[in-house]
């Protein structure tokens, strides 16, 4: 089942010197439950589409159908994850899981029964009266995962979510969070310009022209390996044939 | 993890005992500094070398503050002083801070009032007083109203600049949430601004404690200002004395009250 469809967006920034197309004539369809990552040159225009799919930016042209219905503002089945965490520093872990609820009026016994057992099952029970600065850089993403979990949306955009943490950290976050998500039954889209990462977490890769970003070509990712996991996969004999593939399609020169 | 009683080795307690140890000394410098030079004061006045008709000596500003005690009017003065800085502290603030909130809600209205605010802050407003005396009358509302303009705009900047520098990617994840612009404003703007604010407070203190004391050297007939003024011009440095130190401690009080609030709302910064 098609969860979500880009229908020929196309984003033009505005400034007072001129303006800057970032996207153009962009057609996607997410399966239900898929995970979907889009690589591309840095400032192609990737967190762009993300704004649109969140109904932060208005597309210049274009369409986006959430269970064919049209977004034109924040919708509750989107739910968004940004490279930094961004925890309040001046609330708990526990008032920072909760703030999505609060917001939207929805601190019922239910939900919050609902939270207080997924802090259990990811860890982070223990930790709900600290304060995010005495947290480690890993569970602080944890953390922002369940935050935007509280809200139960159907699908997660992710902005290069990893970016901000060292690189053992990361590895052990993206097969934390990969569980996660696919544990709940998440449809995901996830930007990165990590192509490892890329292959590691998706069911398709994306990859993105220069600006303004168009689609390239989408890679299938098929592991012969069962069960997989982030970091099983970069083990399998196809791995790095994938990357090899967007690599070339990459086509990234230091200029 | 954190509440745990633990054994410290030996060294850690010699690191622990250093410091206290440390800190103790400052503090008995800083009595020591103070006692000597009082001490001096006297001596040296009494000894004619200097002479107390110019600078006072602390014994005189005793046998004063006595007097004035006696006659109930010690109190009185340092009520209405501090009275008048409270009340002008407090609105400089509270005004100051709903401004910036008006200013960050409606931008427009900030980018019109931006050359205003900037003229404004650069302006003395001890100058304004004669304006301000001639509008409310000789009185503490006047001296109010100084202690209140000298705050009110360095606030008005200051705290509104901080809410500009909030985090976009904050406010995207609350708009991601749904969040009204006043929700913005509540679960975001606002917290993520305490300490920009305090440390408005702060400085609001000491602006309060000008405005009021110029205030008084214009218009009043009661208050610390005034004992200063009335004090040079009848030649009583000893009242002269005696108030400033009354006001130095008055002013660090108050001071030290704004930045225990600092340690109350920025208890997650530690």
């Amino acid at each position: 089942m098609v969860k979500l469809k880009a229908e020929n967006i196309s984003v033009i920034y505005h400034t007072l010197d001129g303006e800057t197309e970032a996207i153009k004539d962009f057609n996607l369809e997410v399966e239900e439950g898929e995970f979907i990552c889009l690589v591309g040159p840095s400032g192609c225009g990737k967190s762009t589409f993300l704004n649109v799919v969140a109904g932060l930016i208005k597309p210049s042209k274009g369409k986006i159908y959430i269970d064919n219905e049209v977004i034109t503002k924040p919708s509750n089945k989107i739910g968004y994850m940004f490279q930094k965490d961004h925890l309040f520093e001046w609330r708990t872990i526990y008032k920072n899981i909760i703030l999505g609820l609060e917001i939207q009026n929805k601190l019922n016994n239910e939900n919050l029964k609902k939270l207080e057992y997924m802090l259990d099952k990811y860890g982070l029970l223990s930790f709900k009266n600290y304060y995010p600065r005495q947290l480690s850089g890993g569970m602080r993403q944890r953390a922002a995962l369940i935050r935007t979990l509280a809200l139960n949306p159907d699908i997660l955009l992710l902005d290069e979510p990893l970016t901000a943490l060292d690189y053992q950290t990361r590895l052990a976050v993206a097969d934390d969070i990969y569980k996660i998500i696919k544990n709940e039954g998440k449809t995901v889209i996830m930007v990165t310009h990590d192509i490892s990462e890329a292959i590691s977490l998706s069911d398709r890769v994306v990859i993105l022209s220069k600006r303004p970003a168009q689609i390239k070509n989408i890679l299938k990712i098929n592991f012969s390996i069962k069960n997989r996991t982030p970091i099983k996969v970069r083990e399998a004999p196809e791995f790095k044939d994938y990357f090899n593939i967007i690599w070339k399609e990459l086509d990234i020169h230091v200029e | 993890m954190l509440n745990e009683a633990k054994i410290f080795s030996k060294e850690h307690e010699i690191y622990i005992k250093n410091i206290k140890r440390k800190k103790m000394l400052i503090l008995f410098t800083q009595i020591s500094i103070l006692i000597i030079l009082f001490a001096l004061w006297e001596i040296l006045a009494n000894l004619k070398i200097i002479d107390p008709f110019l600078v006072s000596q602390p014994s005189r500003m005793i046998k004063f503050l006595i007097k004035l005690y006696n006659n109930g009017e010690l109190f009185k003065h340092i009520f209405v002083t501090c009275y008048e800085t409270i009340i002008g502290f407090i609105l400089g603030t509270v005004i100051g801070t709903i401004i910036a909130i008006i200013l960050w809600w409606w931008d427009f209205l900030s980018q019109v009032l931006e050359p205003y605010l900037v003229v404004l802050n650069a302006l003395p407003k001890i100058a304004l007083g004669p304006i301000i005396i001639f509008w409310v009358g000789n009185g503490k509302t006047a001296i109010i109203i100084i202690a209140l303009m000298i705050s009110l705009i360095v606030t008005i900047i200051s705290v509104h600049s901080g809410f500009k520098e909030v985090d976009e990617d904050k406010i995207k994840l609350l708009k991601t949430f749904g969040a009204s612009k006043f929700q913005i404003l509540k679960y975001v703007v606002l917290p993520s601004s305490i300490p920009t604010i305090i440390s408005a407070l702060k400085i609001n203190v000491g602006l309060s404690w000008v405005g009021v004391i110029v205030g008084e050297f214009l218009v009043a007939k009661e208050g610390l200002g005034f004992l200063i003024i009335f004090g040079g011009q009848v030649a009583q440095l000893d009242m002269v004395m005696l108030s400033i130190i009354i006001l130095s401690i008055a002013a660090y009080l108050m001071y030290a009250f704004v930045a225990s609030l600092e340690d109350k709302f920025l208890g997650w910064k530690n």
